[in-house]
């Protein structure tokens, strides 16, 4: 008797350890195992109030972990031809939310999410679009146009946050994903 | 005694200079494009120039403020590209604007870029911030 309490004791604690690994995001592999105590599964949430109003102010403010240090270098240095708008910046501001993108680009964070979407980049390559990183196509390949791009509500992948209601915070969960129109989206 | 009425002046003048601050920015940026060379901005001028559509190159060829900050400026608008919402310009429905001397120029700068393919000239800035000044 007493060793089946123990043993449910046992079992019982095991399970609840185990649990974040069978709510983490899909495919946990074992090599990903020691990277597991860095952080969570996400990428860092946008901190600094000075990038959330001057780049927030048109769009979302998409987490710097989401990029590498390169992308942010060669984005930052064509702002006056910001994917068709103008988005220039004094001389300061520009310095400062620079510094802000650089210190938390993808190859510089600890975040589990931010390692996959440096990873995967061409050593040569430094796409100037979240949505053209290798790691991110990889993610998106199974879901259909009708839902994306020719969903009214949605617009395009470049409106993270249409679907992934924790976007800003640093979670792209796939539990904490609402497709307009849609619903959950499961794999 | 008269506390209550002093707390009330106070409330008053605290009031009054919060309602007063846009005003403020408005009238000292007024001067300074009167400095460069401007008349005093027209309202009327100024709207006519805020409907006005433009040719641009790429994405969108037809280009106006309205484009994004809708022909109602007491509404609140929409970025054309990324969907973003963008508050009210009139400061009568958010007290915000024109208030910020700084954020003003930056979003002229910007913004006149996009839509009229140039830097707006001072007498249009005049102009614009008198229209969006007026509106409530």
């Amino acid at each position: 008797m007493k060793y089946t309490v123990a043993i449910s004791a046992i079992i019982f604690t095991l399970g609840f350890v185990m649990l974040p690994l069978v709510w983490s995001d899909s495919g946990f592999e074992f090599g990903e195992f020691e990277e597991y105590d860095h952080r969570s599964t996400g990428v860092a949430a946008v901190t600094n109030p000075v990038y959330r109003e001057e780049c927030g102010s048109c769009h979302m403010a998409y987490p710097p972990g989401l990029l590498a240090s390169s992308s942010w270098t060669r984005l930052m240095s064509g702002l006056e031809q910001h994917f068709g708008d103008n988005a220039e910046l004094d001389a300061e501001t520009h310095q400062s939310i620079s510094k802000y993108l650089l210190a938390n680009s993808a190859d510089r964070s600890d975040y589990r999410r931010s390692h996959k979407f440096n990873r995967y980049i061409n050593a040569n390559d430094a796409p100037l679009r979240i949505t053209e990183t290798p790691y991110f196509r990889h993610e998106h390949d199974e879901i259909p146009k009708r839902v994306v791009s020719d969903n009214a509500q949605v617009k395009g992948f470049s409106h993270c946050n249409a679907c992934h209601t924790k976007a800003e915070q640093g979670s792209f969960n796939e539990h904490d994903i609402r497709i307009p129109g849609f619903g959950r989206w499961d794999d | 005694m008269q506390t209550p009425l002093l707390i009330a002046i106070a409330f008053f003048i605290i009031l009054m200079n919060s309602a007063l601050a846009a005003n403020d920015t408005v009238a000292a940026l007024m001067n300074s494009y009167m400095a460069q060379g401007a008349n005093i901005g027209r309202a009327e001028t100024g709207k006519q120039l805020w409907q006005k559509t433009f040719t641009g190159q790429g994405e969108f060829s037809q280009r106006s403020c309205t484009s994004c900050h809708t022909q109602d400026l007491t509404a609140v608008g929409k970025h054309i590209k990324t969907n973003k919402g963008i508050k009210a310009m009139a400061p009568s429905s958010n007290p915000e604007r024109l208030t910020d001397r700084k954020k003003i120029e930056k979003w002229f700068k910007r913004n006149c870029k996009w839509t009229l393919g140039r830097e707006c000239t001072v007498q249009e800035k005049a102009d614009l911030l008198a229209y969006i000044n007026n509106q409530s």
